[in-house]
């Protein structure tokens, strides 16, 4: 049984513009799959089905063997403990200091306060920001903003990472730097799922790769 | 059970930093609480105090059974019986017509008596009723009036029903107030939470989106609530003890004239923390309207 499934779904957004068009596509464990596309083409959409961000319109999406298209709204955080969120723009708390926002998911999951810190602080070194975990997000660079986004998505050790865009706004070294992260997670196992649209990067790294065209599973 | 307990003194912990990096801020949303609770407290404490001056001139009504003249001993004896035997009465006493004369003659119509060859004042019954026994207090004396041998009840509860009427009247006022104001306490908190979201929007979005259930999100929240409530209702007992101390000096003064001690006591210490625990449910309500609308519309 494949860790994630979609199976024929459909994303229709309340102006009416249809996102996903019957898309079906298996997903092992311990692949590292890219979704590749143009802007509008889905790719965003399709990733944001996992962690419930937003729910499909028609279809089911599988993940472990659950449904995650008809989990009830208290149950999502549960769903999203378990994968790791990368983002294009990274989402990080500008208030906050790096450990800081680096802590915030094993806080939101009940951990102790010193246990959280010890653990940011492992994620922040396997991401090479140790030395700056005191540092607000704004003292970095875009590329170590990126990599303070990849250290708050491992600390809770997730079965799945999930990247969407995450080399957009970056240089092509650190653009370079942050896939050989990715693809040194899934060599120890965690499936990664990244959505881009660079093509020389997706060359390089992709051991599969999924197109979308206009909401539809392309090649 | 020790996770849920460290969540919650992290997340009480957080709330007081929070209040104590925004002083300002937060003394103005203490006193705004505090203005709105001191005047229902105020004007509940002055019934209080109204209440307690009016027990001190006798707040119980009275009445008093006037034997006939020619009532005997037997009559006499009956009436104390069902005197007795009436819960509303709260205790009463016998004055023999010789025992009334004797008094009378210590007053200024003393001299009026000693010219009269008999004693024309009867045997009688001064009876004081439980305060709570005003609206049955007619039919007792209905009831007095149609046993043998007595002649005349007099119930002396006009003073009394006024008093009472007016006092009736102050705890609606100060429960009308308490409500209107209690809706005022909620609002400020709504709004004052409602500023808080808006400013940390970005970080109840990365929280959810990181795990965080709606109840940590809410957490916080509910304890600025509560906690506001609470500093407001320190606000208003402050402006009432304050305020208090420069009464008592005028009505000591006052006092003083009537050879009585007027001042304003305030309330026992168990209304104060009811006081409190109040303002912080008010607090919570306020802080759980605000936030619940906030994650209802994400």
């Amino acid at each position: 049984m494949p860790l994630i499934s979609y199976s024929q779904v459909h994303k229709r957004y309340s102006g009416g513009f249809e996102a996903l068009r019957g898309v079906t596509l298996d997903i092992e464990a311990g692949e590292m799959l890219f979704i590749t596309g143009r802007s509008g083409a889905g790719k965003s959409t399709l990733l944001k089905l996992l962690p419930v961000i937003e729910r499909p319109s028609g279809g089911t999406v599988m993940l472990n063997g659950q449904n995650v298209s008809k989990l009830r709204h208290a149950a999502i955080p549960y769903v999203r403990r378990n994968l790791g969120l990368v983002f294009q723009d990274q989402k990080l708390l500008y208030d906050r200091t790096v450990l800081e926002n680096v802590m915030l998911p094993m806080l939101v999951c009940g951990h102790a306060p010193r246990e959280a810190a010890k653990r940011a602080r492992a994620a922040l070194d396997k991401v090479g920001l140790l030395h700056k975990e005191k540092l607000d997000p704004a003292g970095l660079s875009g590329g170590e903003q990126q990599c303070a986004c990849i250290a708050r998505a491992i600390v809770n050790r997730p079965a799945i990472l999930i990247a969407d865009e995450p080399t957009a706004n970056l240089d092509a070294q650190s653009a370079l730097n942050i896939m050989e992260m990715f693809r040194s997670f899934n060599q120890v196992g965690v499936t990664v799922i990244i959505a881009s649209h660079d093509e020389q990067l997706v060359q390089r790294f992709a051991t599969r790769s999924v197109a979308l065209d206009q909401g539809r599973v392309a090649a | 059970m020790r996770i849920w307990l460290q969540q919650h003194l992290a997340s009480l912990k957080a709330t007081i930093t929070r209040l104590a990096r925004t002083p300002v801020a937060t003394l103005l949303s203490a006193l705004a609480i505090g203005a709105s609770l001191a005047l229902p407290l105020g004007a509940y404490v002055l019934l209080e105090n109204v209440q307690r001056v009016a027990e001190h001139f006798n707040g119980h009504p009275q009445l008093t059974v006037y034997m006939a003249l020619d009532a005997s001993k037997a009559h006499a004896q009956k009436v104390e019986s069902h005197l007795k035997l009436t819960p509303a009465v709260r205790e009463f006493r016998w004055v023999s017509r010789e025992t009334a004369l004797a008094d009378m003659k210590r007053t200024d119509m003393g001299e009026v008596l000693g010219l009269l060859k008999d004693n024309p004042l009867p045997d009688a019954f001064v009876v004081d009723l439980k305060t709570d026994a005003l609206s049955g207090a007619n039919q007792l004396a209905e009831d007095l009036k149609a046993e043998a041998g007595v002649a005349e009840v007099q119930l002396d509860t006009l003073w009394i029903k006024r008093l009472d009427a007016m006092l009736r009247a102050g705890t609606v006022i100060v429960v009308l107030l308490a409500t209107i104001l209690a809706f005022g306490l909620a609002a400020v908190t709504f709004n004052t939470v409602r500023m808080q979201i808006l400013q940390h929007r970005d970080e109840f979005e990365v929280a959810k989106l990181v795990g965080a259930t709606d109840a940590w999100v809410r957490r916080p929240f509910y304890y600025q609530g509560a906690l506001l409530g609470l500093l407001g209702a320190v606000v208003a007992l402050g402006l009432l003890a304050v305020s208090s101390i420069w009464l008592n000096r005028e009505l000591a003064t006052l006092g003083a004239t009537y050879a009585i001690d007027l001042h304003l006591a305030l309330p026992p210490v168990g209304d104060l923390l009811g006081v409190g625990v109040f303002a912080a449910l008010l607090g919570w309500l306020g802080a759980h309207l605000s936030v619940s609308k906030h994650l209802l519309s994400h």
